[in-house]
């Protein structure tokens, strides 16, 4: 049997009762924060809290060797990672290969940024169009297809969820400001006038946790604001409801033309 | 001088840059000794035996050039003074990359040629250099008294030999030489293209001089029979002869520069620096290209090369186009033998010695700090580096100081791969031959640090023998797979390459397309070509795909480092080509980064070679040798020894001449086996000959042998490992 159980978005009381006692049940538990960390708590904490010994892989370790797969033909696996543990991450490569073993496997969800980040800024989940990630640049690869995403969904209409990229090694988090920087960068180079310093952005920090931030304005506001801590998300609105503008003018700081 | 050398460096049309080339042994430094003696420059009586030019010790001590030495000198013809830029270079194979750096600062060579040897492989080579470059050649036979005394020739046989050299000469030059030239530039007896004579004994002669001064060819026979070559010496000074060849033939750099900037310069010729690279215009901004870096014990780094636009001058900022950093000039001068003179500035049209132009490199484009240039074109090498030695310091306080010393032998011989590991302090440098490395080890030697060398080693390839595919290869998340069918390159591509014809690099624009089909590639394969590497085509014959853009850069870093680094026993790979027939990609950018796409395409290429029949290839030398033919059975027999094929052999009176294919990992110690072999009584001389297939008995041990050395298990990994 292998579980794959959702740790939530923020600290280790994210995970549903449904998720510990699968963890109960387990004959041993690993854990991967390679994809998404929680910010809100440490591994010995959640390890207390659960009562059972957690082992961290690392993405060698998982995608590699399948550790978690292999174990599972012989005992009771479960295998936790942060948020939804199907959703923006590509671990439905284990799912399959599980069922290609004949492996029973069950899915314990918890919250996730694609959920969280919509409700905190008051958008409608039926508005949004294709989700996007900004990675961090590195040589030979500074994909513009981000962009190309948040064009695409402008053209039917549709807002962006645009999630910044982590890299749990390097101890990189790009914040909010980065991501906006990245953009406009693309914009330099495709000037397509879709991203420009007037454009409305919603910036997302900390989902789940006691204070989220919720900060919706134009970009030449945001880009030098400080949003605090990791992680940080955004989003870039289509043409708002006016239930989703006063939304953001109220709980978001944003400027009140936009309710016009 | 230094005031006439300083007029004349502003007056183009007074102006030769020259280089004497040579196969090794033909007589080159000899030749440049007594030009410099008769300049003036060194006593007339040590000339010939000083080799005043072979100022390392080692270079006098194995009586031959090892680096291409410099001397700039003025000589009167007819009522000019004209200034002679001069380089002489090495004639061994193991030291090829200088002579090809030199024919990048020069527009004309003195192709020297043993009357006794005649035109000799490295001849071959040293012309093809020059003619590649548009360098205009000259002849001059050598050593013409040996035919006369050792090989007692009649006048007649005499004049029959010469006849013979030069038509082999001007065949190669036809079939070598630029399209425009092919007729211009071959070598005449009547115009005076071709000289004659003995630079040991200090003179030369050609027809139109034969004219002017009514000597005879009889003459020349008897004053050689006769021990009264000193009075030849007086009449026809080889100095005045060659110089004189060397003003009336060879061009000048107003002439040359304006059909060889646009071959050796892709940059826009109607711009301020083409024109002013065009008209050797002192005045427009700087384009220079350094040939060549030394270091000096008390100066630094040195760097040689040629002015083709604008001025150089002391104490300005310089800008290196190819590596975007900058350097203040120290001092800027000619060289004159060992010693380099300041003259501060030095205009377009000659050769300058830099002093503080710090970390420039052999092929580095300079111009004036704040200017944009395109760069010249690279320096491309005839030979690769086949022989590795492992370099450590015998004392541990010198490790510091070995990386540091490595670091400059690279810089000054661009020929020498220096390989430096600062976790094992185990060190490796790669060179042209055994021979090659001594040298460098000595060097090292030199400079203060004490070293301890392995025994040398050989450098391998990898390629393949057979095709596969579709092979299928997984990023580590397995949401992104490219599918490759890989198989040999068409030999006439690779061969196309290997010389230069179809450039290396990632290719832009469509220009290569003609080329490729012109080499036998079919036409749907030749537009899709991505990246051409180690002799190596990566296509893509994908249509359509999406996102395949943003990745296209990193499968071409895949590409390119798998070629690097391949999967038989990690030796580079040669000669494949590789055709990406499609890709599946995730569609968030998070998903699909270098981490992902850089082991999913080594992936797929690596599994793919281990199914098509992988084989590793050998470095091999032709190897030429010249013996009495009592000793050639023993010569030829020490050949077989080393699993070599003996090819043409032709006679010349009771002289042999042995051309055998032998591997470079049966050629260490050949030197002192030949010897003995032969009882000293043998001239021989080799030539890298590419890389050929292991024979197939010694493939098994030869990759155990080479996984072993480096630390890997003994047996490569089957394609299960790459793509299961």
């Amino acid at each position: 049997m292998l579980y794959f159980i959702g740790l939530g978005l923020y600290d280790e009381k994210d995970i549903s009762i449904k998720g510990i006692e699968a963890i109960k049940a387990a004959d041993i538990v690993y854990a991967e924060f390679y994809t998404a960390k929680l910010f809100g708590t440490t591994i010995s904490s959640i390890k207390d809290m659960m009562g059972v010994n957690i082992k961290v892989l690392g993405r060698a370790e998982v995608e590699g060797e399948n550790i978690p797969i292999k174990d599972a033909d012989k005992m009771n696996v479960a295998f936790l990672c942060a948020g939804d543990p199907l959703i923006a991450t590509t671990h439905s490569d284990m799912m399959i290969e599980a069922k290609k073993r004949g492996i029973e496997t069950m899915i314990v969800h918890s919250s996730s940024i694609l959920s969280a980040a919509p409700g905190l800024a008051g958008l409608q989940a039926y508005k949004f169009g294709k989700v996007t990630t900004i990675p961090f640049p590195e040589e030979n690869y500074f994909p513009h297809s981000p962009y190309m995403v948040i064009k695409a969904n402008m053209d039917i209409n549709a807002h962006t969820l645009v999630l910044l990229d982590i890299k749990v090694d390097g101890n990189r988090y790009m914040n909010a400001n980065q991501g906006l920087e990245y953009l406009l960068k693309v914009e330099d180079e495709m000037g397509e006038n879709l991203i420009l310093e007037d454009t409305l952005a919603v910036v997302i920090a900390r989902a789940g946790s006691q204070n989220p931030v919720i900060r919706a304005d134009k970009i030449r506001k945001l880009i030098d604001e400080d949003f605090g801590g990791p992680l940080h998300s955004l989003i870039i609105p289509s043409d708002l409801h006016f239930m989703e503008a006063e939304y953001l003018v109220l709980v978001g700081g944003a400027p009140e033309e936009i309710l016009e | 001088m230094i005031a006439k050398i300083k007029e004349l460096m502003y007056q183009p049309p007074f102006i030769r840059n020259i280089g004497i080339v040579a196969h090794i042994d033909h007589g080159k430094t000899t030749l440049s000794d007594n030009l410099l003696a008769g300049a003036g420059m060194i006593s007339a009586e040590l000339a010939g035996d000083q080799l005043y030019l072979d100022f390392d010790v080692q270079e006098r001590e194995r009586g031959i050039t090892i680096d291409a030495a410099n001397v700039s000198m003025v000589h009167k013809y007819k009522d000019d003074e004209y200034l002679i830029n001069l380089i002489d270079t090495p004639g061994h194979v193991d030291f090829g990359g200088d002579v090809t750096r030199a024919m990048r600062a020069v527009d004309g060579a003195v192709v020297v040629v043993c009357a006794v040897e005649g035109i000799m492989p490295q001849t071959e080579t040293v012309l093809r250099q020059a003619l590649k470059e548009k360098v205009r050649p000259v002849l001059f036979i050598n050593k013409v008294d040996r035919l006369i005394n050792e090989l007692k020739l009649s006048a007649d046989e005499l004049q029959e030999r010469f006849i013979k050299i030069i038509a082999n000469g001007n065949k190669l030059i036809k079939s070598m030489a630029p399209e425009e030239f092919r007729k211009d530039w071959l070598a005449k007896v009547d115009d005076g293209s071709v000289a004659f004579g003995s630079a040991y004994h200090n003179w030369a002669i050609n027809v139109p001089i034969m004219q002017k001064t009514g000597i005879t060819f009889k003459d020349i026979y008897e004053h050689c029979r006769e021990e009264k070559q000193k009075e030849l010496a007086e009449k026809v000074p080889i100095h005045n002869v060659l110089l004189g060849m060397v003003v009336e033939h060879l061009p000048s750099p107003e002439i040359a520069q304006k059909y060889r900037v646009p071959h050796i310069w892709s940059g826009d010729i109607e711009s301020e620096e083409g024109q002013g690279m065009i008209n050797t215009d002192p005045d427009a901004p700087l384009a220079a290209m350094v040939t060549d870096v030394s270091i000096d014990k008390h100066a630094g780094e040195i760097a040689t090369g040629r002015v083709y636009g604008g001025t150089i001058e002391k104490g300005t900022e310089i800008y290196f186009v190819g590596s975007m950093g900058k350097a203040r000039t120290q001092q800027v001068g000619v060289y004159m033998g060992p010693e380099r003179i300041n003259t501060d500035k030095v205009p377009a049209g000659n050769i300058v010695a830099i002093t503080g132009a710090r970390n420039a490199l052999a092929g580095e484009t300079l111009t004036n700090y704040g200017r944009k240039i395109d760069a010249f074109e690279g320096l491309e090498h005839i030979s690769e580096p086949v022989v590795t030695v492992a370099v450590e310091a015998k004392s541990t306080k010198d490790l510091p100081k070995l990386i540091e010393v490595l670091r400059q032998v690279g810089k000054e011989d661009p020929t020498v791969k220096v390989e430096i590991n600062e976790e094992t302090g185990e060190h490796l440098i790669s060179g042209m031959g055994e021979l090659h490395l001594e040298i460098i080890a000595y060097r090292i030697d030199e400079k203060g640090v004490e070293i301890e060398t392995s025994e040398p080693i050989v450098v391998y390839r990898e390629t393949i023998a057979g095709k596969a595919g579709p092979v299928e290869g997984k990023s580590p998340n397995k949401h992104n797979r490219f599918y490759i069918v890989i198989e040999p390159l068409e030999r006439s591509v690779y061969d196309a390459i290997q010389e230069g014809t179809i450039k290396e690099g990632r290719v832009k624009g469509k220009e290569l397309v003609a080329k490729f089909i012109e080499h036998g590639l079919e036409k749907q394969e030749a537009r899709r070509v991505w990246d051409v590497y180690h002799r190596c085509l990566f296509l893509n014959m994908t249509r359509g795909i999406q996102y395949l853009d943003e990745i296209k850069e990193l499968l071409m870093d895949g590409f390119e480092s798998a070629m690097y680094d391949g999967p038989i026993a990690r030796e580079k790979v040669t000669g494949i080509k590789i055709k990406l027939m499609d890709a599946k990609i995730h569609e968030d950018a998070v998903h699909r980064g270098p981490a992902q796409v850089l082991p999913a395409i080594r992936r797929a290429i690596y599994g793919s070679m281990m199914m098509a029949n992988p084989t590793i290839l050998e470095p091999i030398q032709k190897v030429f040798i010249n013996v009495p033919q009592d000793y050639m059975g023993a010569s030829t027999r020490e050949m077989q020894n080393r699993r070599g094929q003996i090819g043409n052999m032709t006679q010349e009176g009771d002289m042999v001449t042995v051309e055998s294919k032998v591997p470079v990992a049966e050629m260490f110690g050949f030197a002192g086996d030949i010897r003995s072999a032969a009882e000293g009584r043998c001239l021989w001389s080799t030539e890298n000959a590419g890389f050929e297939k292991l024979p197939t008995e010694l493939q098994k041990k030869i990759i155990r042998e080479i996984r072993e050395r480096k630390g890997l298990s003994s047996e490569p990994y089957g394609p299960d490992h790459y793509i299961g």
